[in-house]
């Protein structure tokens, strides 16, 4: 691990990294919106409005995904001092929240005319969220401190503490009574989900997946350039 | 083809999901654009407005040059 924390190194593999991903983003979203859209069957019950799950789906997971990683990096950031993890974990951030926003809009348009109502106060939704707010707290607070160490300090201390809300949000189907369904794909005994259905939502999710890689690595490149100009500026204001 | 469009009737749920995800995928691909293209021209312009030297951030360097780039330092 410690071999990248060298952002010279980092920005070299990341411009090798950069291109193949970018591709494989837009292969991977063009075929997933081509099975999603086109040659995927209408489910028996909720006819046309299953189409809005390949969004949702792998939204959410994504919403969850790269939490995780922020956490992780933020674990890294406070017990290792690395310099990429911390800035990793300020270039992932609106990523997640994106992702985030992507499933409680999808999720309501979903639930309007399925379950009769936009939104309901339950654990699921209620639980995505406050991750959302996590991930709008987290920007909030690395960006309230003068000196940008404290701040990323207190960012990756809130990151930690909200790991809770992760399995919460994982098992909130099966511990509480709610009107979302419980988990057909990642779950004990295999998915039930049709196979014809399963197609669009890993290749959507694999998209989803390489576009996060893809603009992470674009994110951390403008993180480690205004980290240059901050030194610069402060060796000049020194001198 | 209208009746893709319709989605049997649930086009005003489907198309603003798709909708809604497009645009946010996309306009934070652009801000990221947006911030990375700003970031690397200001690099530029301070790298530029100092004496070339061959070792970046070294202290008898930012001597040499005390006033450069004194007004952007207003800035931070």
């Amino acid at each position: 691990m410690h071999r990248f924390a060298n952002p010279a190194r980092f920005q070299r593999l990341s411009s090798a990294i950069l291109p193949w991903s970018a591709g494989a983003t837009v292969v991977l979203l063009i075929v997933g919106l081509y099975f999603s859209l086109f040659s995927s069957p209408p489910d028996y019950q909720q006819g046309e409005t299953v189409r809005i799950m390949y969004i949702h789906v792998p939204a959410a997971w994504m919403s969850l995904f790269v939490y995780v990683n922020m956490a992780i990096a933020a674990a890294c950031g406070l017990v290792w001092k690395h310099p990429l993890a911390d800035l990793f974990a300020k270039a992932a951030a609106p990523v997640g929240a994106g992702f985030t926003f992507i499933c409680l809009v999808t999720g309501s348009l979903w639930g309007a005319p399925m379950w009769g109502t936009w939104w309901v106060w339950d654990a699921r939704l209620t639980s995505v969220l406050i991750l959302f707010f996590l991930y709008l707290g987290y920007m909030a607070l690395v960006n309230a401190f003068d000196d940008p160490q404290r701040g990323m300090r207190a960012g990756n201390v809130l990151l930690l503490v909200g790991i809770v809300n992760v399995p919460i949000i994982k098992f909130s189907v099966d511990w509480w009574n709610t009107l979302h369904q419980p988990s057909s794909v990642i779950r004990m005994g295999g998915p039930t989900i049709d196979g014809t259905m399963l197609t669009p939502l890993l290749v959507m999710a694999f998209g989803f997946t390489t576009y996060f890689i893809t603009v992470v690595l674009l994110r951390l490149k403008a993180e480690i350039v205004q980290r240059k100009i901050q030194t610069m500026r402060l060796t000049e204001a020194q001198g | 083809m209208s009746d893709f469009f319709a989605m049997g009737g649930y086009a005003a749920f489907v198309w603003p999901a798709y909708g809604v995800a497009a645009l946010v995928l996309i306009g934070l691909l652009v801000a990221t654009f947006k911030t990375l293209r700003s970031s690397e021209t200001t690099l530029k312009a301070l790298e530029g407005s100092r004496p070339a030297r061959r070792r970046p951030r070294r202290n008898d360097a930012a001597a040499t040059s005390p006033k450069v780039g004194a007004a952007e330092v207003g800035e931070g």
